[in-house]
């Protein structure tokens, strides 16, 4: 494997390996090792859980981690630009793991570097081992993501998260997948247009909860509205409470890809249905295999 | 010219056939002919075409059509045909074709695009669909309409 920019960069068959190679590593089957290997943090915009995952799992490889996790912290903050950084990385590690606030910067990244590069979400673009981590927590609770009914909520506009992730459902023919947002947050229509899976635009998920199988709640991206105004209007929009889940089936599942602000009453976390600390608690196994499958470590 | 609408033959020089009708200014605009440049110009507008309905045609002596030129061309004017002109004979026809890519001519749309803010991220567009243009950013994935690119054009 080479670059990881879009969750269309993979194969089907590439994902299930992924996924398979997940299960065994959990299971104690194998051992991945990246002795002697050193992957490069490249985060422009801050983040703690997404970056703290894969240096958990480099490390737990036996791997080195070197970078930085905030764009203040480095000489970004002094001038230094994107591409110059890149070739600084590309120099000292196997592998770069990168975070930025603009659409496209990973893959402007990739054609710098030599190593590959790994997306960690590039502005509202993608997301693509977010995704991994939802599906493969999908498969591990269903069996398999294949023709299930998935509700999609939130901000659908902006968040990368969905992007990635509707990208990814192609690989596993859902029934349904409804689009549940304010109409100012609704997917983007160029987006919507290459799904080949029956999509249904929602306003209220109360009109459909009862035929989801994963409800996936994401935050609203302030960070990505273009004006302050625009964000007044739609902020606190939807809230997933004890009322809807209450209206959920029993075998019914609610994902995020965290970190949550208010969108999800935190009674929810004690229902059955409640999965996304089993969903976060998968990040650090399945970007470990990643890793390993990109950088190239050893198998035991 | 069988409409009656009489422009003598050029020299030496281009004659652009083909052109959507009410689109030989933005070609001028193209090749950045403003007027000032001292070039002998003949601009035929919205005449009948057997093939077109209406077309525009352009006639400019002494200057030659490079190849990007001719590309960007394409992006406004398709179907449009360059006519070579020698001693007062055609003596190439060519029919450019729309690149599959093009790379730093056009702008990005979205304002969070990295190459609308990077000084080293050029711009670079995949075409999705020929005539009428539309093309996709290959970095942010951001869609441009055939207006958009007249819009660019024209500024
Ligand atoms: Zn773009």
């Amino acid at each position: 494997m080479q670059d990881l920019i879009s969750i269309l960069d993979l194969a089907k068959e590439e994902v299930l390996e992924i996924f398979e190679k997940t299960d065994a590593l959990l299971r104690g089957k194998i051992r991945l090792r990246l002795d002697g290997k050193i992957v490069s943090l490249a985060f422009f915009e801050p983040s703690t859980r997404t970056a703290l995952s894969f240096e958990s799992a480099a490390l737990s490889m036996g791997g080195r981690v070197l970078g930085f996790t905030s764009e203040e912290s480095i000489s970004v903050a002094k001038g230094e630009n994107l591409a110059d950084t890149v070739r600084m990385l590309d120099n000292y590690s196997d592998c770069i793991v990168i975070r930025h606030k603009f659409d496209g910067a990973a893959k402007f990244a990739s054609e710098i570097a030599q190593k590959p590069v790994i997306n960690a979400g590039d502005g509202k673009h993608e997301h693509p081992t977010q995704t991994l981590i939802d599906l493969y927590t999908i498969k591990r609770i269903f069996g398999t993501p294949e023709g299930l009914t998935f509700g999609l909520l939130g901000d659908l506009r902006y968040a990368r998260t969905v992007n990635s992730l509707v990208r990814g459902l192609k690989f596993f023919r859902p029934k349904k997948v409804y689009l549940i947002s304010p109409p100012q947050l609704r997917l983007r229509e160029e987006i919507r247009n290459e799904l080949d899976y029956p999509t249904e635009e929602r306003v209220d998920p109360r009109d459909v909860i009862g035929d989801i199988d994963v409800l996936y709640v994401t935050r609203i991206q302030k960070e990505r509205f273009p004006d302050e105004s625009e964000y007044e209007k739609v902020k606190e929009s939807y809230r997933v409470d004890v009322r809807l889940v209450e209206e959920m089936r029993k075998d019914s599942v609610i994902l995020h890809p965290l970190p949550r602000v208010t969108e999800i009453d935190r009674r929810i976390d004690s229902y059955p249905q409640a999965k996304y600390f089993l969903q976060a608690s998968l990040a650090v196994p399945l970007r470990s295999v990643l890793l390993h499958e990109v950088v190239g470590g050893v198998e035991a | 010219m069988k409409n009656g609408l009489i422009v003598s033959k050029i020299k030496n020089g281009t004659v652009i056939d083909h052109i959507p009708a009410g689109r030989a200014l933005a070609v001028l605009r193209v090749l950045g002919i403003r007027g000032q440049e001292g070039y002998r110009i003949a601009l035929v507008m919205n005449v009948e075409s057997s093939k077109m309905g209406r077309k525009d045609i352009l006639k400019i002596e002494e200057r030659a059509i490079e190849e990007r030129e001719a590309e960007l061309i394409t992006l406004i004017a398709p179907e449009a045909t360059i006519n070579i002109v020698k001693d007062y004979e055609v003596v190439e026809k060519r029919k450019q074709k729309v690149p599959d890519k093009i790379t730093g001519l056009l702008r990005c749309t979205n304002p969070s695009c990295i190459t609308n803010n990077d000084p080293e991220a050029a711009t670079k567009f995949k075409t999705l669909r020929k005539s009428p243009i539309e093309l996709v950013c290959e970095y942010c994935e951001t869609r441009i309409t055939e207006q958009e690119v007249l819009r660019q054009i024209l500024e």
